[in-house]
C-alpha cells in the first residue's frame, strides 16, 4: 500500500525544528548540570555536589544583590501595574478622542527604543538630577524600571478590557450602582486576570534587566543580573551556574503561572 | 444648542478629562524616566566633550562629525576613523546574519509547531516561551560555557579525535552570531507561529491537486500567506540585534565591538559623551526606519488577506 500523503509535510522541517529545540535547551541544561558539579571544571564531571550553591548563599554580595533585585522588581512592577491599568481604562472602550492614538503610541514607545539608547539617556539625565538634588539612592533604578515595565503591564490589561462585556457595567448602572461601585464590583473582578498577568510580565522584565540597570546604578547598587555580568566578565566559577539555576527556576515558575492564567482566559 | 445636547456635550467633555487624568501617571512616568531623556541625548550630541566625561555647555558638531565622517577627535587620522565604520558595518552584518539564520531555523520550527495536533501544540509553544522568558544574560552565559576552550563543543571534538587542541571560538564574530541567534530565536518563532496557526491548509491541498511539488507549495502558497509573520519576526530579531549590548560584550570580548559597546565606550573610557549621544541617536534612527518599513509592509499584508 502506498504511504499516505500528508499535505502538511515539508521535507526536513521536522528535523530542523528538532535541531532548533535541541539548540535552545542544550546550553541551559549544561549550565544547570554543571551547577551541581563538585569540581571547578565546565566540561568534566567530578561528581555531584551542592558546594557552589552553599558558596552562593554564603556570599554577602549575592544575597545583597538578590534582595535589591527583588525590592526593585516588586516596587517597580506594582507601580507600573497600577499606572498601566489606569491608562488601559483610559484608552479603551471609547469611540475615540483627540490624542488617543498619540497616547497609545507614547505608552508603547519604550518598547521601540533600543535599550542601550534608553540606558545612556537615563545615565545622562539622572547624573544631572543627582547633582541637583544630591540624592543618589535606589529611587532612580525604581523609576527607570517602572517606566520600561509600563508597556509590558499595559498590554495584557488592555487586551482583557477590549474583550470585556460592556453590558455588565451598563447593567450595574441600571441597578443604581455609582460609577465607583460599578468599577469596584463589576469591572475590577473581571479585569483581575489581566492585571495579574501584567504584573507577572512587569516583574519578570524588571528582574531580568541588565543594560538599563548597568548604566543607571550608582556604586554599590548591583542587582543580581549586573552582579552576574561583572562576574562573567572575569574568570567564572560554577558559583555563577548555581545562581543562574536558582534564577532560572524563579523565571520558569513565573512563566508557568502566566501561561496558566492566560490559558484559563482562552 | 438644546439643553439635552448641552448635557451630552458636558458629559463627553468630562469623560475625556477623566481619561486624561487616569492616564496621567503612566504618561508622566514614561516621560520622565524613558522617553523625555532621549531629548537630552539629542541636545548632548550637539555639545562639546568635557575632559573627564560629561559635557561643556558649548555648542559643537564634533560629536556628529565623528560619527558621519569617522574622524578621530584626538589626531584626525583616517586609520583610526575606520574603527567606527567597521563597527557600524559589523553590527549591520551580524544583525542581518542573525535575522537570516533565525528565519532559517525559526520558519521550520514554527511550521512544525503549527502542524501539531491541538493538544500537543500548546506544549511546544510553551517550550518556546520558556527560553523567551529566561534571563538573556543567563542564556548568553550558557552559550559562553558551551563555546569556551574547555567547553562542551571543544571537549567533544577533542575526545572524538577531530581536533587535537581546542579551537578559539569565544571572542570572535562567530561567537556573537551564535549567541544572538540563540537568544533571539524565540522572537522569530512566536510571530511566525501566530501567522502559521491561521494558515488554511485547504489552500495547500488545492495546490497539490493542481500537481504542485511540496517546494512549489511552500514557495507559492505557504510563504506568501505567512509573510506578515516573517516580517514581524525578522523585525523583532533585527532591532534588538542591532542594539545588542550584553551578548557582544560577553561573547565578543573587548575587541569585537558592536554599536552598543561603542556607545558604552564613549560614556566610559572614551569620555566623549557627545559622540556617544550622536551614535545613540543614529542607532535609534536606523531602528525607526526598520519599524516604518515594518508598519508599511504589515499593513499591506493585512489588507491582502482581507
Amino acid at each position: 500500500m502506498a504511504r499516505s500523503f500528508d499535505v502538511r509535510r515539508q521535507a526536513g522541517f521536522t528535523t530542523i525544528a528538532m535541531i532548533a529545540f535541541f539548540m535552545l535547551y542544550l546550553p541551559i541544561v549544561v549550565l544547570v548540570v554543571f551547577a551541581f558539579n563538585a569540581g571547578e571544571n565546565f566540561s568534566q564531571w567530578d561528581g555531584l555536589s551542592l558546594r557552589w550553591f552553599e558558596k552562593a548563599i554564603n556570599n554577602v554580595e549575592v544575597i545583597d544583590a538578590s534582595i535589591r533585585s527583588l525590592q526593585i522588581a516588586v516596587i517597580a512592577a506594582l507601580i507600573a501595574t497600577v499606572a498601566a491599568t489606569l491608562a488601559a481604562i483610559a484608552t479603551t472602550r471609547t469611540t475615540g478622542y483627540r490624542g488617543l492614538t498619540a497616547k497609545y503610541a507614547f505608552i508603547n514607545l519604550p518598547l521601540m527604543v533600543p535599550e542601550i539608547v534608553t540606558a545612556v539617556a537615563l545615565l545622562i539625565f539622572f547624573s544631572r538630577v543627582k547633582i541637583w538634588t544630591g540624592y543618589s539612592g535606589i529611587g532612580y533604578l525604581i523609576a527607570a524600571h517602572t517606566a520600561f515595565c509600563i508597556p509590558f503591564a499595559y498590554l495584557p490589561v488592555r487586551a482583557r478590557l477590549e474583550n470585556m462585556d460592556m453590558t455588565l457595567e451598563k447593567a450595574a448602572a441600571d441597578l443604581y450602582a455609582t460609577p465607583f461601585k460599578a468599577f469596584r464590583f463589576v469591572t475590577l473582578p473581571l479585569l483581575w486576570p489581566g492585571i495579574i498577568a501584567g504584573f507577572m510580565l512587569a516583574f519578570v522584565i524588571s528582574l531580568d534587566d541588565v543594560v538599563i540597570t548597568e548604566f543607571v546604578k550608582s556604586g554599590g547598587q548591583d542587582t543580581l543580573p549586573t552582579y552576574m555580568l561583572g562576574q562573567i566578565r572575569r574568570a567564572t566559577t560554577p558559583e555563577v551556574n548555581a545562581i543562574s539555576t536558582v534564577f532560572l527556576l524563579l523565571s520558569i515558575a513565573a512563566v508557568t503561572i502566566f501561561f496558566f492564567i492566560n490559558r484559563k482566559r482562552a | 444648542m438644546t439643553p439635552q445636547q448641552q448635557i451630552i456635550d458636558d458629559e463627553a467633555k468630562r469623560d475625556i478629562r477623566n481619561r486624561w487624568l487616569l492616564s496621567a501617571p503612566a504618561l508622566v512616568i514614561v516621560l520622565l524616566a524613558a522617553t523625555g531623556p532621549l531629548l537630552v541625548v539629542l541636545v548632548y550630541s550637539f555639545l562639546t566633550a568635557g575632559p573627564y566625561g560629561d559635557v561643556i555647555w558649548k555648542g559643537s558638531t564634533d560629536g556628529w562629525v565623528s560619527v558621519l565622517l569617522q574622524r578621530d577627535i584626538f589626531d584626525d587620522t583616517l586609520s583610526f576613523a575606520d574603527a567606527h565604520l567597521s563597527i557600524f558595518l559589523r553590527s549591520l552584518r551580524l544583525s542581518v546574519l542573525t535575522t537570516i539564520l533565525a528565519l532559517v531555523l525559526g520558519f521550520p520550527t514554527a511550521y512544525f509547531i503549527a502542524t501539531r495536533p491541538q493538544r500537543t501544540r500548546e506544549l511546544w509553544v510553551f517550550l518556546i516561551t520558556i527560553p523567551f522568558w529566561t534571563n538573556l544574560l543567563i542564556r548568553t552565559f550558557a552559550m559562553l560555557e558551551i563555546l569556551r576552550n574547555q567547553g562542551l563543543v571543544n571537549t567533544l571534538l577533542i575526545q572524538l579525535g577531530v581536533i587535537s587542541s581546542p579551537i578559539q571560538m569565544l571572542f570572535t564574530d562567530g561567537a556573537i552570531l551564535a549567541g544572538m541567534v540563540y537568544v533571539y530565536l524565540p522572537l522569530m518563532v512566536l510571530p511566525l507561529y501566530a501567522s502559521m496557526e491561521k494558515l488554511d491548509f485547504r489552500l495547500v491541498e488545492a495546490g497539490y491537486d493542481l500537481y504542485a511539488t511540496p517546494f512549489q507549495v511552500l514557495r507559492k502558497i505557504i510563504i506568501p500567506l505567512v509573510k506578515p509573520g516573517m516580517i514581524a519576526g525578522s523585525i523583532l530579531v533585527f532591532i534588538p540585534s542591532l542594539g545588542a549590548y550584553v551578548t557582544p560584550s560577553v561573547l565578543g570580548g573587548g575587541k569585537n565591538m558592536m554599536l552598543g559597546n561603542l556607545i558604552e565606550l564613549q560614556f566610559g573610557q572614551g569620555r566623549n559623551w557627545p559622540l556617544g549621544s550622536a551614535i545613540s541617536i543614529t542607532l535609534m534612527l536606523i531602528v525607526m526606519v526598520a519599524l516604518l518599513f515594518y508598519v508599511r509592509n504589515a499593513g499591506s499584508g493585512e489588507r491582502s488577506h482581507g
